[in-house]
């Protein structure tokens, strides 16, 4: 059984699942879930290891077909065009919804190539022009003032919480409509988890946000809807603030104040 | 306390056996280094690599036969690590997950552990027999042919060595795959295909037996592919087998190159292997 979402007023989906399900091989990873993201705004997806959050996650942008024997069925709806259509171009899907991981991956290059490299796959831009959009990316993650005196350094050489701005600054740099989230925090420290969820904040101004998390603070702190996900199935879905205050399910209710299990 | 006494005891024992073995091995290679020094080093001069290799009893120096070696080596290697590079991509990108990558896995295994006296006379049948006469491009082709599992082995290691989460990244900004491949799996792995390529050249830059069926050897200088042409192991079979004192020598001073060439290229492959894990 499905929860159905909550209305919420003034915000229509910009992603609508509708009985999803994936494989792994043979076995079932989610087994048909239902649920919307609305447009500008940020959710969350949490629930225990292996409750299938992240494969949701990767499914938006089809970044499981990287790999063998993994498929998915059902219908997840973009743009009233179904993501799931093999007709699909997966490489402009996925310039319009970007992903950022849990372990930051900076290329192998400058800081400044690390953001113009995926600018330059879609437009050609004079220098000048480059350098501009550069500079708002990363002024866009909070990342300017700490590298605009080194954008030639490697992009290997910056601090972990460095490393995951710079990510973000990247995925933001081309521009995406909907910006994907897997754990962004967990291998970084408080100080530059509090700067990524204030950034995360902001983004919900321009993008749709889906966030994949371990720590429930965080979901409450960052997200206005939250999804609450158990062995493959949607569980609970609502604003974060009565999922959290008034969880209509019994398991939400354990989990999310820690006697889970 | 007493079985921690023991564990001491046999730890010691494992401890001896394992470094006596170790110093014994090492005992030869010091032995052969040190012989190829001693004897290497007494014929080497400035003939050597400004003369022909001499008649009997003549006078004269391994140019034509380094100048070979290296000619046929840069060729062997410009044919061959690009095939090899190739391959190696195709296993650990494209075909990672397909039954007919793992074919060629286990064939290029096959091929890497061939004796090269096999890839010898195998071109001796495809090129040599047919156009009736020994070349330099036979030769190439050998060497080409032993470079391309060393490159092809080393090209998909590195490549598999790329974390996958770097390249979900790439693909994730919406890179094609020959993007996410050649712009970011490349560049992560490039020290370590490089090292692979070096590694390769040193590798052939010593192999005699293919040669002997192929490009044979040239008492003369020759530039020309489609003629027999001299190489350094050739030579070194050819003069060290012979009962002549200064062709020994010669042979003794070629093979002290030989070594020194491989053993810079090693070195090489090492430290840049060394800056790639520092990184």
């Amino acid at each position: 059984m499905n929860p159905t979402p909550e209305t919420v007023q003034n915000s229509a989906p910009k992603i609508t699942v509708r009985d999803l399900k994936f494989f792994y091989g043979d076995s079932l990873a989610l087994k048909g879930v239902s649920l919307p993201l609305h447009a500008n705004k940020a959710t969350a997806f949490i629930g225990p290891s292996g409750c299938g959050k992240s494969t949701l996650l990767r499914v938006f942008n089809r970044m499981y077909e990287l790999y063998p024997h993994q498929r998915a069925e059902g219908e997840v709806m973009f743009d009233g065009l179904n993501i799931l259509d093999p007709g699909q171009d997966v490489n402009l899907l996925r310039s319009r919804i970007g992903m950022v991981f849990q372990k930051p991956t900076p290329f192998p290059m400058s800081i400044y190539e690390n953001i113009a490299f995926g600018i330059r796959l879609y437009e050609k831009l004079p220098k000048s022009e480059m350098d501009g959009r550069v500079e708002k990316a990363l002024r866009g993650a909070a990342l300017w003032d700490e590298v605009s005196g080194k954008l030639n350094a490697s992009g290997l050489s910056l601090s972990g919480g460095q490393q995951q701005r710079l990510c973000i600054a990247r995925t933001v740099a081309i521009r995406p409509e909907v910006i994907l989230l897997d754990e962004p925090c967990s291998a970084l420290d408080p100080i530059s988890t509090a700067k990524i969820e204030e950034l995360i904040d902001e983004l919900t101004d321009e993008y749709t946000i889906a966030i994949v998390t371990h720590s429930m603070q965080q979901a409450a702190r960052v997200s206005q809807y939250t999804a609450f996900m158990y062995l493959g199935d949607l569980v609970e879905f609502g604003e974060t603030n009565h999922v959290f205050t008034a969880p209509r399910d019994k398991r939400t209710q354990d989990y999310i104040t820690g006697r889970f299990g | 306390m007493e079985r921690f006494a023991s564990r001491r005891r046999s730890s010691a024992i494992m401890m001896g056996l394992s470094t006596g073995v170790t110093a014994f091995g090492l005992v030869f290679l010091a032995l052969i280094l040190g012989t190829l020094l001693w004897k290497g080093l007494a014929g080497l001069n400035l003939a050597v690599f400004t003369q022909m290799t001499p008649p009997p009893g003549g006078k004269g120096g391994l140019l034509n036969a380094i100048a070979g070696s290296l000619a046929m080596t840069s060729l062997g290697v410009i044919v061959g690590a690009p095939l090899g590079m190739l391959a190696g991509t195709y296993l650990a990108e494209y075909g990672r997950y397909s039954k007919l990558a793992s074919l060629v896995r286990f064939i290029n295994d096959i091929l890497l552990s061939a004796p090269s006296i096999v890839i010898g006379l195998f071109v001796y049948q495809i090129i040599v027999a047919p156009l009736g006469h020994f070349s330099a491009l036979a030769g190439v082709v050998a060497l080409a042919i032993l470079v391309v599992p060393v490159v092809v082995r080393t090209t998909e290691d590195m490549l598999l060595l790329v974390p996958a989460p770097l390249r979900e990244a790439a693909a994730a900004l919406g890179l094609p795959r020959s993007h996410v491949i050649l712009k970011v799996a490349f560049r992560a792995a490039r020290a370590g295909i490089i090292t692979g390529v070096l590694l390769a050249i040193a590798r052939v830059s010593g192999e005699t037996a293919p040669l002997l069926f192929t490009s044979l050897n040239n008492q003369f200088w020759s530039s020309n592919l489609n003629a027999p042409m001299a190489s350094l192991p050739a030579v070194i079979f050819q003069f060290a087998l012979s009962p002549y004192a200064d062709w020994q020598q010669l042979a003794w001073t070629g093979a002290l190159l030989i070594t020194l060439t491989v053993l810079t290229l090693s070195v090489l492959a090492r430290w840049l292997s060394a800056s790639r894990t520092n990184k």
